[in-house]
């Protein structure tokens, strides 16, 4: 806060005329969240309603409902979601919660292994991890579908018994460790090598080893960074669809809320005024995480990678 | 509600029990390896650190990676080698030809638009009171799922036949102007277009806010000096500050390519990737999981790599020089 201040207070740094920029942004802004209000005011609206006409007319006609919350949140039996989405949001919790936390400590571990504890080939290996980035998810599917189903073998060794996880939790946060790592490392790097070296060295000279340094040190240091990379993963976990619809199946046990909301987008027509509600119940909570926890997410993602 | 508890509670059970299991697992680990003395320490603390990601990586990215490029030389069953035979299938395919011309017009527009757009909005958010609204509101796309997102979007391009009210807003617009609304979705290539403006709706924001911290990190007392030298508006803009946050736009710039490449589910959940509207990644997984021909949709994603290939290289090569200067 205190920079822009500073900035407001130069006119040398003045490019346009602060009236016409508020103009121009809160244009932009508006525009940009007129679609989510759409979404949002159709939820209140009952069936005929939200098919007679358009959301707008709930400016000059408000006929306000919780019709479609109350089905969303206990079910209702002439919708297609006859159990309501409470079993599928407690699913989302239960996988993203641990398929933030794995990749986080797997992959802090990596970058500070990577930056303090040098070795051969160490500057080459953190490049080969960046290039990861750009494997398409996709290509990974079959090959780890099989890897959980039917173990992996040369010939007649078995070298990976078969995990049997595929349908489970567990098949479903490993995944995600996975395909998180590369970004996750890349990330956490930037910011654990330019962590200051007096202090790392003062350390090793006290006796320390790499463990204590990495407990005592490192991980209280990049809280910033962590917490940075966590919304971004939980963002990244909760809202995706891919990898929940390969690895769960769509069944009430394990299928997050995305995958039960995008079996019911296709059917236009059935169900479509609950559909409004539902996905607004999933929209609401990554907002709440991202709008309670934002100051942290571009402090921490910036850190060391913009000079 | 009671068969609510009954039948969720365990799922509870389970993330504690996996959170506390790695934990603990990390812990006894951690301590017997700091037993470690003397000349072992560092081969075993290089292990205990970097061992988990490389399994994990090998595992996920690695060995999948060296598979698919295989699987892209075999038949669709993944036992006969055919040589380059899926590759000619797709380039000579007229259908195939139609995917990738609406991937380089993905890669060419979306990129370039949500950047430069970030910038702009990057520039005007510096000049401005309260931002910090403004800013969030522009970034709460990114937080929504394309699943959400394209809830969302289905009430703006939604059509209804001329005869009843339109619920689509774009429609509805239109007809306030006067003009006979179409079933945007269906009518191509405008439906390609109205996909793009989706993605760049979501992406924007990201820009954004990279290249406004960007900007506010130009040290003041350049700024400064260049305004008493007489730089102002648009010369100072592209004097200094362009120049000082040049690195960091070729870094959203690379991204969003690379984000624009990938590009899936907008596709997937708009139109399934019907009415000409398909990309390399739909396409890829429709051969996969749809028409079942692992030779060609590998190939496919090869043909992804090898795209995304130059600017990965030209990200390193700036990352390298980068660090030798720090």
């Amino acid at each position: 806060m205190s920079t822009l201040k500073l900035a407001n207070a130069n006119p040398g740094r003045k490019l346009f005329s602060t009236r016409f920029a508020t103009i121009v942004v809160w244009t932009i802004t508006f525009l940009w969240t007129v679609p989510t209000f759409g979404l949002f005011a159709s939820s209140f609206r009952n069936k005929q309603e939200i098919f007679l006409s358009g959301w707008w007319h709930i400016f000059t006609n408000p006929h306000l409902t919780l019709s479609n919350y109350h089905a969303v949140i206990f079910g209702s039996s002439s919708s297609t979601l006859s159990d309501g989405v409470l079993p599928y949001l407690m699913n989302s919790i239960v996988i993203t919660i641990p398929a933030v936390i794995f990749p986080v400590v797997v992959a802090t571990m990596a970058a500070y292994c990577l930056a303090w504890v040098k070795f051969r080939g160490s500057d080459a290996l953190f490049f080969f991890i960046f290039a990861l980035q750009i494997v398409p998810i996709q290509m990974s599917l079959v090959p780890l579908l099989q890897l959980f189903t039917g173990g992996a073998h040369i010939g007649s060794i078995t070298i990976i018994p078969k995990l049997g996880i595929a349908g489970h939790f567990a098949g479903i946060w490993l995944p995600h460790t996975m395909f998180a790592l590369p970004l996750a490392i890349y990330l956490l790097h930037n910011f654990i090598a330019s962590l200051p070296r007096d202090l790392m060295e003062a350390a090793y000279v006290d006796g320390a080893n790499h463990f204590k340094v990495f407990r005592q040190i490192v991980l209280p240091l990049s809280v910033p960074a962590i917490a940075a990379f966590s919304i971004f993963q939980f963002l990244w976990v909760w809202n995706d669809l891919l990898v929940a619809l390969t690895f769960a199946s769509g069944t009430e046990e394990v299928a997050p809320i995305n995958v039960k909301l995008a079996s019911l987008v296709g059917q236009w027509g059935s169900g479509w005024e609950t559909l409004t509600a539902g996905a607004f119940v999933t929209i609401a909570i990554p907002l709440i995480v991202f709008f309670s926890l934002q100051r942290f997410f571009v402090r921490g993602l910036l850190a060391g990678s913009v000079k | 509600m009671n068969s609510f508890f009954s039948t969720n509670l365990p799922k509870f059970e389970q993330i504690l029990v996996a959170i506390a299991a790695f934990f603990a697992i990390l812990m006894v680990v951690f301590y017997l390896a700091g037993k470690a003395n003397g000349r072992k320490q560092r081969p075993i603390a290089i292990l205990v650190l970097l061992g988990p990601a490389m399994v994990l990586l090998t595992a996920g990215l690695i060995v999948p990676a060296i598979q698919t490029i295989l699987f892209s030389f075999k038949d669709a069953n993944s036992i006969k080698f055919i040589g380059l035979h899926n590759y000619t299938w797709l380039i000579q395919n007229p259908d195939m030809q139609k995917v990738f011309v609406n991937t380089l017009l993905w890669i060419i527009i979306t990129p370039f638009v949500t950047t430069a757009l970030g910038l702009f909005l990057a520039i005007m958010l510096d000049r401005m009171k309260r931002e910090s609204v403004a800013k969030s509101l522009l970034f709460m796309p990114m937080a929504i799922s394309f699943v959400g997102a394209s809830v969302i979007w289905k009430f703006v391009y939604d059509f209804a036949v001329p005869s009843k009210p339109q619920t689509g807003l774009l429609s509805a617009i239109v007809r306030a102007f006067g003009f006979k609304p179409s079933n945007w979705i269906l009518t191509q290539p405008l439906n390609t277009f109205l996909l793009m403006i989706i993605f760049i709706w979501v992406q924007t924001g990201f820009a954004m806010v990279i290249l406004s911290a960007a900007i506010k990190a130009v040290p003041a007392d350049i700024v400064e000096a260049s305004a008493l030298d007489g730089a102002f508006g648009w010369k100072l803009f592209r004097n200094i500050t362009f120049p000082m946050v040049r690195s960091t736009t070729i870094v959203v710039f690379a991204t969003m390519l690379v984000t624009s490449l990938k590009l899936f589910d907008i596709v997937r959940t708009m139109t399934g990737g019907n009415f000409g509207t398909s990309v390399i990644s739909n396409e890829m997984y429709a051969e996969v999981f749809v028409r079942f021909d692992q030779g060609r949709g590998s190939a496919l994603a090869v043909i992804l790599f090898v795209f995304v290939t130059p600017i990965l290289v030209y990200n390193i090569r700036n990352l390298r020089r980068e660090r030798s200067i720090a």
